[in-house]
């Protein structure tokens, strides 16, 4: 029997199998790396960059990173996590985050990760960009504002639901999110609200309408305990998801 | 009194919510006012700031007086401190960015509902908007940042007793909020 690969992930022993990536054998072990863009029922994407580590010095995200045998990995330093709140920094001032208008507000991981990291101000200079909201589907809303390019929703529709509702379009700063249907309106498009790409979005781009605030604030998910123990937004059931 | 520390504070584009929440620290404002002398506040409305220890500002900055009165704080404090969603981040008033200036108050004055006499104010007296509203840190250094709409008296608490003591400011888990 082959001998147990593992790496070591801050100071603890992580077993892992061929193929693994940092963050397959990390959240396997029980071990909380930030993420935003991963999700574990769908292919790594490497977007968000929240998920950085140093892995033999080197700077790479842990959820495209595969794993190697006695490779050591720093997750925890106070140089990773300052990368990831800058990062995260810079997530807050490209959109428009208007936490104490949004109904995502204390289910919404993208402020979850960010209080991780001790993130207390923007830091950068805001974009104000400006951006729509489409509320031409009966169920379901959609706020561009909020978009964090994650591609859960592209990956959602297309590899779970069969729709290749959403794409991104554009590249660099010109990225954004669009809706694939003869009017780019989401009315438009065959998207219901029980389709997986409506319950996978980390931040309050994608909601279900009429329940918003069903779930007071400060009784939602991440309102009294950290991302690092409860998880993320979507592997929790709809009434925690929406607040 | 003298070795007293002096605290000044100011609402910009803000809704007096943050200064509420000072209020809202309850009986420890007993042991506040022990080791702080308020300067420039509304709490005392006196109108103009000396020289102070700490700057305390709410709100974004939305016009020419915002501007003045934010800079002013910035010179006579040694530590300014953004208090809130609107200082921090612009807040609730920057959502009126994403449209121009002018259809903002087109939309106020000129269109809006129950206006029966439509006319954009132009008194000399009142400040100049800017076309966009800003976080302080956009205008001038900012010390220290206090998220939260508003942040809790527990939160600000926190906050003004470790900066006083001069201890590394860290927050329970539940004391830190964006909304």
């Amino acid at each position: 029997m082959p001998e147990q690969q593992t790496f070591k992930l801050d100071s603890k022993t992580i077993p892992f199998r061929d193929g693994d990536t940092i963050m397959d054998a990390a959240l396997r072990a029980g071990e909380y790396i930030p993420h935003l863009c991963h999700n574990p029922e769908f292919t790594p994407h490497g977007s968000c960059r929240v998920c950085v580590v140093s892995a033999n010095g080197r700077h790479v995200s842990a959820c495209t990173q595969q794993a190697m045998n006695d490779m050591e990995v720093d997750n925890r330093s106070d140089a990773i996590m300052d990368k990831r709140r800058n990062l995260l920094q810079m997530l807050f001032v490209e959109g428009n985050h208007v936490c104490p208008g949004c109904e995502k507000s204390g289910a919404c991981q993208l402020q979850a990760v960010a209080y991780y990291t001790n993130m207390l101000s923007p830091h950068y200079t805001h974009f104000f960009p400006k951006r729509s909201v489409d509320a031409s589907h009966a169920d379901i809303a959609i706020d561009f504002n909020r978009c964090i390019l994650c591609e859960l929703c592209v990956r959602a529709s297309r590899d779970v639901d069969r729709k290749n509702i959403f794409s991104i379009s554009g590249r660099g700063i010109k990225a954004r999110l669009v809706i694939n249907s003869d009017t780019g309106k989401l009315g438009d498009s065959d998207l219901t609200a029980t389709d997986k790409a409506v319950h996978v979005c980390p931040v309050g781009a994608i909601l279900p309408k009429h329940r918003g605030y069903d779930k007071p604030i400060g009784e939602r998910l991440y309102d009294r305990q950290p991302v690092s123990q409860v998880g993320d937004v979507a592997a929790h059931d709809e009434d925690d998801n929406h607040g | 009194m003298a070795d007293k520390i002096k605290v000044a504070t100011a609402s910009l584009c803000g809704c007096f919510g943050c200064h509420m929440s000072i209020l809202d620290i309850d009986e420890k404002l007993f042991d506040l006012v022990e080791l702080v002398e308020f300067d420039r506040s509304p709490i005392n409305d006196i109108k103009t700031i000396g020289k102070c220890d700490i700057g305390i500002i709410e709100g974004g900055v939305a016009n020419s007086e915002n501007v003045e009165v934010l800079r002013e704080f910035r010179e006579h404090c040694d530590i300014l401190i953004a208090l809130g969603a609107c200082a921090v981040n612009g807040g609730i008033p920057a959502m009126r960015n994403q449209n121009t200036l002018q259809e903002c108050l087109e939309t106020a004055y000129i269109h809006g509902i129950g206006v029966d006499q439509p006319c954009i104010p132009n008194d000399p007296e009142i400040p100049l908007l800017l076309d966009k509203v800003h976080p302080i840190h956009e205008i001038v250094k900012v010390d220290h940042f206090l998220p939260g709409c508003p942040p809790s008296g527990a939160t600000i608490w926190t906050f003004l007793t470790e900066l006083i003591e001069n201890k590394p400011i860290s927050f329970p888990y539940e004391q830190i909020h964006y909304d």
